[in-house]
C-alpha cells in the first residue's frame, strides 16, 4: 500500500523527550494525564488555601474582595475540569487497556491529542491569572459575565479554555467509548467487563451527550461578549436564566461524570481486598446506567431559588429524591461486597472504605437540599460546599487516590511505602472532616457562600477558624503522599505481577506492562476472569512475569505521531487568537492556529496507523 | 473461673485491638464526639441562623429539614454501624483463608431498592407541601401588604405603596420595616446581576433576576430585627450586601411609612445647609435622589435614597451600624460611618459605583476636603 | 490459540473487532450523537426565544419560503448523489464515483451561496408603506404580525394620536443578530448549520483530489467515503429538522 509522502519522515523509536511528545502509548499517556493533574491539583488546593486563610477570623485582609473572587472561581473550574476529571482520565486511559485485554486504545493518535489539547487548556486557565483571572464563579452566571459587568479578558480566558478542555475530553471519550465496545478480548462480554471499565464506559456516553451543551452556552456567551448578540441581554428580552438551564443541564450530569469513575475504582478495590466479588454486579452496573439516565432529569435542583415556581421545584424534588435510590443501593452493595469477606484493611482499601464514609455524609446532606421546601434556606450558604467537598474530596478524591495507591505497582513497577500510604490516609480521613463538616454548621447558620470576608458577632468565627486548621491538616497528608510516591517510584521495591492477589486481568501481566502489555491476547470464560484462572477454573498457567521484547513476539504497535502535538499546538494557538483578536491584525492569531491545526488534522489523516508497511487496523 | 463482663460492642472491640488500632480508635471517636458536638454548639440566637425561625415560612422549612436530619442520621448510623461491624467481624485473620465467593442476593438487593424508593419518595410528597405553603401568600389571609424589592450592586432599594394613592411608591433603602402578625409579599427585581433575596428567620431565599419578576412572602410573628444578607454572588462586594427587616406593631408601622413618605427634612443648622448646597453641586443627586415619592415602576436611581437616611439603623447595606444597643440611631455612631464612608467608600465596599463614578473620587481636583466632608455629615445628619 | 490483533490489509466486510464494525465507524456515529445534541442545544434556545422578541423583524417578516425550499430540495439532492458517489466506488466506477462526488460537493456549495445571499438579504431588509394603507389597523388597535406595528405607532401617528393619512414609510429594518432575539438565535443556529455544511464540502473535495492518487481510493478502501457520507447525511438531516422548526412553523399559523 503506498502511502501519501510528507516532507516530514515519521518518529521511528524516539527517545527521552521526543519520546514523550510523540508518544502514543496509552500507558505513558495515562501517566502523563497523572502527573499534569496532580499539579493541577496541588495549584487548586494553593487556591483554596489563600481562601481558608482569608476566612479564618472575621474581616482579615489576607486578600482583596477582588482576589478572593478570582481565588474562588479558578479553585471550583481548576478542581472539576483540570483534576478530577484528568485524574479520571489518567486511569482510563492506563488501565481501561489491560482491563479489556488490549494491547492499546482504538484511536492511540486521537488518545495522545487529548492529552495535548487538555495540557493546552489547563495552561491557557491557569496563565490567565496573569492580568485578571476570571471572577464570575465557576458556573459564569449571566448577566455578571457579560461584557458590560466584566469587560476584562478573565472571563475569555475561561470560556474558551472551557471550550479547549471540552475538546479534549470528547476526543478522549469518543476513544473509550469505540475501545470498550469494540476491542474486547474474545470471551470479554459486556456483562464481564470489570467495574470500572463499565463506569467508565457510561462516564464517556455521559460526556459526549452533555459537554455539547455547554459547548453551545459557552458560544452563546462569547457571541454576546464579543459581538454584541442577544443571548443573555435582558434590555432585549433574552433570559439570564437561560444560562443557567443551559449550564445546569450540563452541569449535572458532569457531576455524575465525576463521581462514577471514582464508584467504579472503589468498586474494583472492595473484592481484591476483602478476597470476595462484587456483591450484586449486575444491579451495581444497572444502578450506574440508571443514574447517569436520571442525572439528566434533575438539573433544576441546583436553580431552586432562581423562581420557577412551586410547581416546577416539586417535580425536581421528586426526580432528585429518585435519584438517591440507586446511589444508595451501590453503598448497600459495596457494604454487601465485604460482608462475609476476608478483610485486609491496607492503604488502598482504607481509601475505598473512607470514600463510602465521606460519600454516604455527602449523600444525606445531598437528600437535604433535595427538597426544594429545605434547600430554600441551604442554597447559596455554606452548607453547599460542605456537600460538595464530602463527595468531591471526601468521595472523588478519596476514590481516585485509591485507585493511585491500588494501581501504582502496576504503572511504575514499585511497592509504596505502606506506613506511609495508611499515614496519609488518617491526615486525609481526620482533615477532611475538621475542614468540611463545620460547613454544615455555619451554612445553617447563616453564612452565605462567595463572600470574601464576614463580619464579628455572626457566630461564624469558630467553625471558620477551625476550617481553616483543617486545611493544614490535609496539606500535610499531601506531602506525606508526594514523599511516598517519589520515594517509592525511584527507590521503593519492585513489585510483582500481582501483588493483591487481584481478580482482572491487569493483574495478569507484569508491573509494569511491557509496551504491548499481553504477550498473548487472553481468552476470557468469565467475570473476575483472572480470578477464576488462579483458583484453576480457567485451566491456564500463571502470568507471564518479567516482559520480553516485542520482537520476540511478533508483536505489532501503532507507531508514535507529531501530528496529534502539532494538532493541539494549533488548537492552543487558535484559543489565544479568540481571546486576543485584535492583536496586531484582528484575527490573525486564530487564523494561523486554526490553519496550524489543520495542516495537523491533514497530515494525521494521510498517515497509516502503522508505517510503513505494517498493516494492523488498530 | 473466667466471668465474662459485658463491656459492649466498642469495648470488645477496643479490648481485643492491638495497641495502634487502640489509639486509632480512640481518636476517631474523640474527633466524632467533637464534630457531632458541634451539632449542639450552633447558637439558634446567632443573627442569621435557620434555627431560629421567628414567622411561619421559615417554621416551615425549618420542620422539612428536621425530618430529613432525623431520617439522615438515622440511614448514617445504620449504614456506618454495618459498615464496621463488617470491618471488625470479618476482618482477614489468616492469609490462606478464602471466603465463599457469593454473587449477591436478589431478595436483598430488590428490598434495599424498594425500601429506600418509599422513603424517599415519602420525604419528597410530604415536603410539597411546604413548597406550596412559602410560594405565595395564603389565600385565607385577611390582610397583606405588598412591596417591592429591587437588587442594585450593593444595595437593595424598597419601594412602598404610597399612603396617596396607587400611582406613586414610597422609595427607600436597606431597611424594611413590616409590620407584626401580616403577611408581606415582596416582589423581587433586579436592575443588573442576580441577587437574592435571604433573612434566614422569617424565610428562605428567592433570587432578584432581572426582568423575571420573581416574588416571595414572610411574616414576622413578633417584633423585633432580622438580619438579611444577599444569597446570590453578585459582584466584587457580594459579601457587603446585607439588610434589616424590622417588624414593628402596625400602628408604628404607619408612622413610619408616613415618615418616610415625608419629604426630606430641611436643617436650619448652617453647616447643614453648606452640606446641602455641596450635595447638589458635587453631583450627589445625581445618583442619590432626596424625594420620598417617584411613579410606581419608575427606573429607580443608581444609589440608595437618602431622604431619610439618618433615620436608618446601618449604613451602606448593612457594613455600618449606627444604632445603640435599643435599636436607636445614634448620631456621634452615625456621623463617625458617613464620614468613614465619604472620606474612602472603596475601604467599606470594594469596587462600589460610588468610587468608580463620582467626579469627587475619579477626579483628583475635585477631591472632597475636610470641610467639605464635615458640611457633607452635618447636612445627612439631619436627613431624619 | 494466539489471537493477534493484526488484520489484513484495508477495509474488508469483516472486520477485527469486537462487533465487526470498524473504529473510525463506530467513532462517526458517536460523534453524530454528540454533534446530535450540540445543534438540539441550539434549537432549543432558538425554540425557547421564540416569540419573545421586543422589535421586529420577525420570521414572516423575512423569510422567503419558496427560495428557502429551492436550497433546501438542492441539500437534499446532494445526498442522493452522495448515496451514488459511494455507490458508484463499491462498484469499482471510480469515473463515475468522481462525477457524484464533485456534484455533491458543488450542490453543497449551492446551498451555502444561497444560504449568504439569504443573510445578507435579511441584513438589508426594508420596509415600506403608506400609512394611509394600515389606517383601519391601527384605529382598531390591531398589532399587525409583523413587528411593525412600533413603526406604525411612531410613524404613522402625530403627537396628537391622529394618524397622517399622506405619510408613507420607508425604513431599513434589517436583520441582524444583534437586532433582537431572532436574530440572534436565527443565525447562530443556521450559522452553525452553514460552518458544518462548509466542513464537510471541504472534506468531499479533500476525498475527490485525493482520489487521483492511487491506491488511496478503492472499491475496497472506500470507508473515509462512506464515513464522509455518514457525515453529510446528518447534515442533511439536521438542516430538514432546522427547516422544519424554524422556518415552516415559524411562518404558518398555529404552531
Amino acid at each position: 500500500m503506498s502511502t501519501l509522502s510528507l516532507a516530514i519522515p515519521r518518529p521511528v523509536h524516539p527517545s527521552g523527550l521526543w519520546n514523550w511528545l510523540t508518544t502514543i502509548d496509552h500507558k505513558k499517556i495515562g501517566v502523563l494525564y497523572g502527573v499534569t493533574a496532580f499539579i493541577m491539583f496541588l495549584s487548586g488546593g494553593v487556591e483554596a488555601t489563600l481562601m481558608r486563610i482569608q476566612l479564618t477570623k472575621p474581616e482579615l485582609d489576607i486578600v482583596s474582595a477582588a482576589v478572593y473572587n478570582q481565588l474562588f472561581t479558578m479553585h471550583g473550574t481548576t478542581m472539576i475540569f483540570l483534576a478530577i476529571m484528568p485524574l479520571g482520565a489518567a486511569f482510563f486511559n492506563f488501565v481501561i487497556p489491560l482491563q479489556i485485554g488490549a494491547r492499546d486504545v482504538a484511536f492511540p493518535r486521537l488518545n495522545a491529542f487529548s492529552y495535548w489539547t487538555f495540557l493546552a487548556g489547563a495552561i491557557m486557565l491557569k496563565l490567565s491569572w496573569i492580568g485578571g483571572a476570571t471572577d464570575a464563579g465557576w458556573f459564569g452566571y449571566a448577566p455578571l459575565t457579560s461584557v458590560d459587568q466584566n469587560p476584562g479578558k478573565g472571563i475569555d480566558f475561561w470560556i474558551i479554555s472551557l471550550q479547549v478542555l471540552g475538546v479534549a475530553s470528547l476526543a478522549a471519550s469518543f476513544n473509550f467509548i469505540v475501545t470498550i465496545i469494540n476491542m474486547r478480548a474474545p470471551g470479554m462480554t459486556m456483562m464481564r467487563l470489570p467495574l470500572f471499565t463499565w463506569m467508565t464506559f457510561i462516564t464517556a456516553i455521559l460526556l459526549i451527550l452533555a459537554f455539547p451543551v455547554i459547548t453551545v452556552a459557552l458560544i452563546e456567551l462569547t457571541f454576546d461578549r464579543y459581538f454584541d448578540f442577544n443571548f443573555f441581554n435582558v434590555a432585549r428580552g433574552g433570559s439570564v436564566v437561560l444560562w443557567q438551564h443551559l449550564f445546569w443541564v450540563f452541569g449535572h450530569p458532569e457531576v455524575y461524570i465525576l463521581i462514577l469513575p471514582a464508584m467504579g475504582i472503589v468498586s474494583e478495590v472492595l473484592p481484591v481486598f476483602s478476597k470476595k466479588p462484587l456483591f450484586g454486579y449486575t444491579t451495581v452496573v444497572l444502578a450506574g446506567a440508571i443514574i447517569a439516565v436520571m442525572g439528566w432529569m434533575v438539573w433544576s435542583h441546583h436553580m431552586f431559588t432562581v423562581g420557577l415556581g412551586p410547581v416546577a421545584n416539586a417535580v425536581f424534588t421528586i426526580t432528585t429524591m429518585l435519584i438517591a435510590v440507586p446511589t444508595g443501593i451501590k453503598v448497600f452493595n459495596w457494604i454487601g461486597t465485604i460482608w462475609g469477606g476476608s478483610i485486609r484493611i491496607n492503604t488502598p482499601m482504607a481509601f475505598s472504605l473512607g470514600f463510602i464514609a465521606m460519600f454516604l455524609i455527602g449523600g444525606i446532606s445531598g437528600v437535604m437540599h433535595a427538597v426544594s421546601a429545605s434547600d430554600a434556606q441551604q442554597q447559596d450558604t455554606y452548607f453547599i460546599p460542605a456537600h460538595i467537598h464530602y463527595v468531591l474530596f471526601g468521595g472523588a478524591i478519596m476514590a481516585l487516590t485509591s485507585g493511585i495507591y491500588y494501581w501504582f505497582p502496576k504503572f511504575s513497577g514499585k511497592m509504596f511505602d505502606e506506613k506511609m500510604g495508611m499515614l496519609h490516609f488518617w491526615l486525609m480521613m481526620i482533615g477532611q472532616n475538621v475542614t468540611f463538616f463545620p460547613m454544615h454548621f455555619v451554612g445553617l447558620d447563616g453564612m452565605p457562600r462567595r463572600i470574601y470576608t464576614y463580619a464579628e458577632g455572626m457566630g461564624w468565627d469558630l467553625w471558620n477558624l477551625v476550617a481553616t486548621l483543617g486545611v493544614f491538616i490535609l496539606i500535610a497528608g499531601f506531602l506525606v503522599f508526594i514523599l511516598n510516591m517519589v520515594k517509592s517510584w525511584k527507590s521503593g521495591p519492585d513489585a510483582p505481577g500481582d501483588p493483591w492477589d487481584g481478580r482482572t486481568l491487569e493483574w495478569s501481566i507484569p508491573s509494569p506492562p511491557p509496551e504491548y502489555n499481553f504477550s498473548e491476547i487472553p481468552v476470557v470464560k468469565s467475570l473476575d476472569d483472572w480470578w477464576n484462572t488462579k483458583q484453576g477454573g480457567n485451566g491456564k498457567a500463571v502470568p507471564v512475569s518479567g516482559g520480553s521484547g516485542d520482537e520476540e513476539h511478533d508483536i505489532h504497535l501503532p507507531q508514535p505521531s507529531y501530528w496529534p502535538l502539532v494538532t493541539a499546538i494549533g488548537l492552543f494557538i487558535a484559543a489565544y487568537g479568540v481571546v486576543f483578536n485584535q492583536l496586531v491584525v484582528p484575527w490573525a492569531i486564530a487564523i494561523i492556529g486554526t490553519f496550524i491545526g489543520f495542516v495537523g488534522v491533514y497530515a494525521w489523516s494521510l498517515e497509516p496507523v502503522n508505517d510503513p508497511d505494517e498493516d494492523s487496523a488498530h | 473461673m473466667v466471668t465474662m463482663k459485658n463491656r459492649g460492642v466498642f469495648g470488645s472491640v477496643f479490648i481485643n485491638s492491638s495497641r495502634t488500632q487502640k489509639i486509632v480508635l480512640l481518636l476517631m471517636s474523640l474527633a466524632l464526639s467533637v464534630l457531632a458536638a458541634g451539632c449542639f454548639i450552633i447558637d439558634p440566637s446567632a443573627n442569621q441562623s435557620t434555627f431560629e425561625p421567628l414567622g411561619p415560612v421559615a417554621e416551615r422549612q425549618l420542620t422539612i429539614f428536621w425530618w430529613i436530619l432525623i431520617g439522615g442520621a438515622l440511614v448514617f448510623v445504620l449504614v456506618g454501624a454495618a459498615l464496621i461491624y463488617a470491618l471488625v467481624k470479618f476482618r482477614r485473620r489468616s492469609e490462606e483463608e478464602t471466603p465463599i465467593q457469593v454473587h449477591g442476593n436478589t431478595r436483598l438487593e430488590l428490598l434495599w431498592t424498594i425500601i429506600p424508593a418509599i422513603v424517599v419518595m415519602g420525604f419528597a410528597i410530604a415536603s410539597i407541601n411546604t413548597l406550596f405553603y412559602s410560594a405565595n401568600v395564603p389565600k385565607d389571609s385577611e390582610k397583606t401588604i405588598t412591596l417591592e424589592a429591587i437588587g442594585h450592586q450593593w444595595w437593595f432599594e424598597f419601594r412602598y405603596p404610597s399612603p396617596n394613592g396607587p400611582e406613586n411608591e414610597v422609595v427607600t433603602a436597606n431597611e424594611v420595616y413590616i409590620p407584626v402578625g401580616i403577611p408581606v409579599r415582596i416582589n423581587l427585581e433586579s436592575v443588573d446581576v442576580i441577587h437574592s433575596f435571604w433573612v434566614p428567620k422569617l424565610a428562605g431565599k428567592v433570587d432578584m433576576v432581572p426582568s423575571e419578576g420573581n416574588h416571595m412572602w414572610f411574616q414576622a410573628d413578633e417584633p423585633g430585627e432580622f438580619y438579611g444578607q444577599c444569597a446570590e454572588y453578585c459582584g466584587t462586594s457580594h459579601a457587603n450586601m446585607k439588610f434589616k427587616v424590622i417588624a414593628v406593631e402596625p400602628a408604628e408601622f404607619d408612622t413610619w411609612l408616613s415618615d418616610q413618605a415625608a419629604p426630606a427634612l430641611e436643617s436650619g443648622d448652617p453647616l447643614a445647609k453648606e452640606g446641602a448646597g455641596i450635595f447638589k453641586d458635587a453631583g450627589c443627586s445625581g445618583c442619590h435622589s432626596l424625594k420620598t415619592i417617584a411613579k410606581t415602576g419608575s427606573k429607580g436611581r443608581v444609589g440608595p435614597n437618602l431622604a431619610h437616611v439618618a433615620s436608618r439603623r446601618d449604613l451602606a447595606a448593612g457594613m455600618m451600624n449606627n444604632a445603640d444597643g435599643a435599636g436607636n440611631v445614634n448620631d456621634a455612631y452615625l456621623q463617625e460611618n458617613l464620614r468613614k464612608w465619604l472620606e474612602n467608600p472603596s475601604e467599606i465596599k470594594p469596587g462600589n459605583l460610588m468610587s468608580s463614578q463620582a467626579a469627587v473620587y475619579t477626579d483628583p481636583n475635585k477631591t472632597l476636603t475636610e470641610r467639605q466632608i464635615s458640611a457633607l455629615v452635618a447636612y445627612l445628619t439631619s436627613l431624619k | 490459540m494466539a489471537q493477534e490483533h493484526t488484520s489484513t490489509a484495508g477495509h474488508e466486510e469483516h472486520e477485527d473487532t469486537t462487533t465487526g464494525l470498524n473504529h473510525r465507524k463506530m467513532l462517526m456515529w458517536a460523534f453524530l450523537g454528540s454533534d446530535c445534541m450540540f445543534f438540539g442545544s441550539l434549537i432549543a434556545t432558538y425554540l425557547v426565544y421564540q416569540g419573545k422578541s421586543l422589535t421586529g423583524p420577525l420570521p414572516i417578516d423575512v423569510f422567503d419560503i419558496p427560495v428557502t425550499s429551492v436550497s433546501t430540495f438542492v441539500l437534499l439532492m446532494s445526498s442522493m448523489s452522495m448515496v451514488l458517489a459511494y455507490s458508484a466506488l463499491t462498484r469499482g466506477n471510480m469515473k463515475g464515483f468522481r462525477i457524484w462526488m464533485v456534484s455533491t460537493a458543488i450542490m453543497g456549495a449551492t446551498f451555502i451561496g444561497f444560504q449568504v445571499y439569504e443573510f445578507s438579504s435579511f441584513s438589508t431588509h426594508h420596509i415600506h408603506f403608506e400609512c394611509s394603507e394600515v389606517a383601519e389597523k391601527i384605529e382598531h388597535g390591531d398589532y399587525v404580525k409583523a413587528g411593525h406595528d412600533h413603526f406604525f405607532q411612531k410613524e404613522c401617528l402625530d403627537s396628537n394620536g391622529l394618524l397622517k393619512a399622506d405619510h408613507h414609510v420607508d425604513e431599513e429594518y434589517g436583520l441582524k443578530p444583534q437586532t433582537n432575539l431572532f436574530g440572534t438565535t436565527f443565525f447562530t443556529l443556521t450559522g452553525f448549520h452553514g460552518a458544518h455544511v462548509t466542513l464537510g464540502v471541504v472534506w468531499l473535495l479533500s476525498i475527490f483530489f485525493l482520489s487521483f492518487k492511487k491506491g488511496v481510493i478503492t472499491r475496497e478502501k472506500n470507508l473515509d467515503v462512506d464515513l464522509a457520507a455518514l457525515y453529510w447525511h446528518f447534515v442533511d438531516v439536521v438542516w430538514i429538522v432546522i427547516f422544519t422548526v424554524v422556518y415552516l412553523f415559524g411562518v404558518f399559523e398555529g404552531f
